[in-house]
């Protein structure tokens, strides 16, 4: 029986360290591949004979024979999420606070009407936003994305209206007999105790804006005006096989910042996770 | 938490802001059907009737400039929504000369007329309001109280309308940025507006009803690659929900098991790949497991076995996809899977002991149908997400190996990414729009499946 035990901890360990090896072993591949001498993808070993911070450098020079403005994408990229961020973050919540607290004419209609909407492939509209800013001759500009990014915002609001709905009425109630307004209830009573969501959708609004390429490709027409996600994407495409551990490089330094927030922030992740997955 | 919902509850606009009913009929003359017919006839009239001459005065303007535009700018508009343009570009002779003239782009008097649409439903719906807010001021009147004093509507809109000034500016966004570009995407749907042919500027776009439909779904070239790629959408979609699913329910039991050590260590280091950006990740998997040089096919060599065609034969394309999104799909399953774990009430496990169950019997009895229960409608909405999972297909083989049988697809395209393709690469934009249609309406009927059979939705209120 004890033997038996041990064996089925053993197997388990094994099995752990396997998926545990699976799991980070992409990670630890594009890293060294960033450091390793000249720019093929093939490599001998998994540790390269040569380790060189050249490519970073690279990055971040421009080159006559290639056109890669890769700080002006970095600085693109985090202009775009932020602003996002910020704006996103504030229009989802003040979405699903008003959906969760209030019960207003109209309130049903156009919480199917979000849940219908999402049900369209996101990126069906590509062509009429397209045709809009180009309208608004708003095509190939920073903010034109800021603008759809979080004109989309409010469609994702159900996981922070699951979480408001969690908080008691009896404290707006008090707050009511005490006279206190609804936009005052709303910043001193709801938002402090909302710190755990507003990470959740500013994290994801964040990263979001920062992982998406579908519309920024669309929308950000000039080289010098791409982001990251965009850039990489035709860094593969086009120079994959001459260039490859400068592709490597450069998304060692894009997923950095995300990945680290992520670990960093995980408990949020989870709470918001399992906050959207319990309510359906 | 329970029960603190009263009928009159302050914060619950709907119950309050109704017309009020019964009253006392006709004392005072029938105000109410005068002021509404008034505001029928005009916004504003009503409201003048009623003696709230401010108000009044702001919805008289209201009209003017509505039917002001309406007459100068809309009715064009939807004019140019209903017949998409007469002229074509054309050459015209100029004294010796002939001159390329524009004709009417078809498209742009598209995206105006739904523009002016939507314009024009406001409006009406703005006049329904005025009618009916004449309407019930006037009952108020015929109750014998005074009409509210302008102070009075602000204070009232401030607090029964706060939801509504919360609600305004993303409504606003989703209405300009998603529903209007929807709308627009279904009426393309019934158009030609597709590559060679019917491109703006240079041609007409045209009405065809549901001729798109018919060729998607009837002419060989278009119904072939239709099935071919909705049979592998339905597939991929099972499998991919599958393996993710069960995978994390495997992972986070394992992790949980009795007797391991570090579990939060096995934790963090399984959420790894969930923190990494996705795009990332899947560049770097297409490198990796390249045929020729990608370290994969490398060790395989290594041990003496043949490297696999990974992302280049039609079948190992179609399970390379499906492991690269096992990679990426387990930890979030895991990490929902521990939380459903430690809300399992102990003494179930416990009792179980008792009976002597064996842990695989613990497992099936009691844990299974568990998780189960509680992450189903998530389980369908994954089913869901992964019809329309755009990222894995596209940025690991890009739909690719091609398919010499397929129209503007590849073996691995799902309907989303041949979507794509047919707009951006191809511009048959008719058909991408059919497409989106149809994914739609896979994907709607899911979920409606879903909600009747979950209940949280219908109880929402009961939390409370």
């Amino acid at each position: 029986m004890k033997s038996r035990r041990s064996l089925k901890l053993t197997l388990s360990y094994i099995l752990l360290a396997l998926i545990a090896i699976a799991s980070v072993y992409p990670a630890i591949w594009i890293v060294m591949s960033s450091l390793k001498a000249g720019d093929s993808l093939y490599s001998e070993t998994f540790i390269p004979r040569q380790l060189t911070l050249d490519h970073y450098k690279d990055l971040f020079l421009s080159h006559a024979d290639k056109d890669l403005p890769y700080l002006s994408w970095y600085w693109n990229t985090l202009k775009i999420a932020v602003t996002s961020m910020v704006l996103g973050t504030i229009i989802q919540v003040l979405t699903a606070y008003a959906m969760s607290r209030f019960r207003f004419k109209g309130r049903q209609t156009a919480m199917t009407t979000v849940l219908i909407l999402g049900m369209f492939p996101g990126f069906m509209s590509m062509i009429a936003i397209y045709l809009m800013l180009l309208q608004l001759n708003l095509l190939d500009s920073p903010w034109a994305l800021v603008l759809v990014y979080t004109a989309g915002a409010a469609l994702g609001m159900f996981v922070a209206k699951g979480f408001f709905d969690t908080i008691p009425r009896a404290l707006e109630e008090s707050a009511l007999l005490d006279g206190a307004g609804h936009w005052k209830i709303f910043t001193a009573i709801i938002l402090p105790l909302s710190r755990p969501i507003i990470t959740y959708i500013a994290l994801t609004t964040f990263t979001g804006a920062w992982v998406d390429f579908i519309f920024a490709r669309l929308i950000l027409r000039s080289r010098e005006n791409w982001t990251l996600a965009v850039g990489l994407y035709e860094m593969v495409n086009t120079y994959s096989s001459t260039e490859f551990t400068l592709f490597a490089a450069g998304s060692v330094l894009v997923a950095i910042p995300i990945t680290i927030l992520y670990m960093f922030l995980q408990r949020f992740l989870v709470q918001g996770l399992t906050a959207g997955a319990t309510k359906g | 938490m329970f029960g603190g919902e009263r009928t009159d509850y302050p914060m619950n606009p709907s119950k309050t802001a109704d017309l009020p009913e019964g009253g006392s009929g006709a004392r005072g003359g029938g105000h109410a059907r005068s002021a509404a017919w008034l505001s029928v006839l005009c916004m504003g009239l009503g409201q003048l009737y009623n003696r709230q001459y401010v108000k009044g005065a702001l919805f008289l303007l209201a009209e003017a400039l509505g039917i002001y535009f309406i007459v100068t700018r809309l009715s064009a508009n939807l004019a140019g929504l209903i017949t998409l343009g007469d002229t074509p570009a054309h050459l015209e002779k100029v004294g010796r000369l002939y001159k390329n003239v524009p004709g009417d782009h078809s498209i742009f008097m598209m995206i105006y007329g739904l523009v002016a649409f939507l314009f024009l439903a406001l409006f009406i719906a703005f006049y329904i309001l005025n009618v009916r807010d004449a309407y019930t001021v006037g009952r108020l009147r015929e109750q014998g109280n005074a009409a509210p004093t302008v102070r009075e509507t602000l204070r009232y809109a401030s607090d029964k309308g706060f939801p509504y000034l919360m609600l305004s500016l993303p409504t606003v966004g989703v209405l300009f940025f998603t529903v209007l570009p929807i709308l627009f995407m279904v009426l393309i749907a019934f158009t030609n507006y597709a590559a060679p042919d019917h491109i703006p500027p240079k041609n007409l776009v045209d009405w065809v009803g549901f001729a798109t439909f018919k060729n998607l779904l009837t002419l060989k070239a278009w119904s072939h690659t239709f099935f071919g790629v909705l049979t592998w959408t339905v597939i991929w979609a099972i499998l991919a929900t599958i393996t993710t699913y069960f995978g994390g329910i495997f992972v986070a039991l394992l992790i949980e098991q009795h007797g391991i050590r570090f579990k939060a260590f096995w934790r963090t280091v399984f959420i790894i790949p969930y923190a990494i950006p996705q795009f990332i990740s899947l560049l770097v998997m297409k490198n990796l497991l390249n045929d020729q040089f990608g370290p994969i096919n490398q060790y395989l060599r290594w041990m003496g076995l043949g490297g696999l065609p990974w992302l280049n034969d039609p079948f190992w394309a179609k399970v390379t996809v499906l492991l690269v999104n096992m990679w990426i799909g387990i930890p979030v399953s895991m990490i929902l899977v521990l939380g459903v774990l430690t809300s399992i009430p102990k003494d179930l496990y416990e009792a179980a002991d008792i009976d002597g169950a064996s842990s695989f019997r613990k497992f099936r009895a009691i844990t299974l149908p568990f998780v189960l229960f509680q992450t189903t409608p998530v389980l369908i909405m994954q089913f869901a997400g992964n019809i329309n999972n755009f990222n894995v297909i596209y940025l690991l083989t890009g739909g690719q190996p091609a398919n010499g049988e397929y129209s503007f697809a590849g073996s691995t395209d799902l309907l989303v990414t041949w979507l794509y393709k047919l707009t951006l690469d191809n511009q048959r934009y008719n058909f991408a729009s059919a497409v989106g249609i149809i994914i739609f309406i896979i994907i709607a009927s899911f979920s409606i499946w879903n909600y009747r059979r979950s209940r949280s939705y219908k109880e929402e209120d009961m939390i409370q």
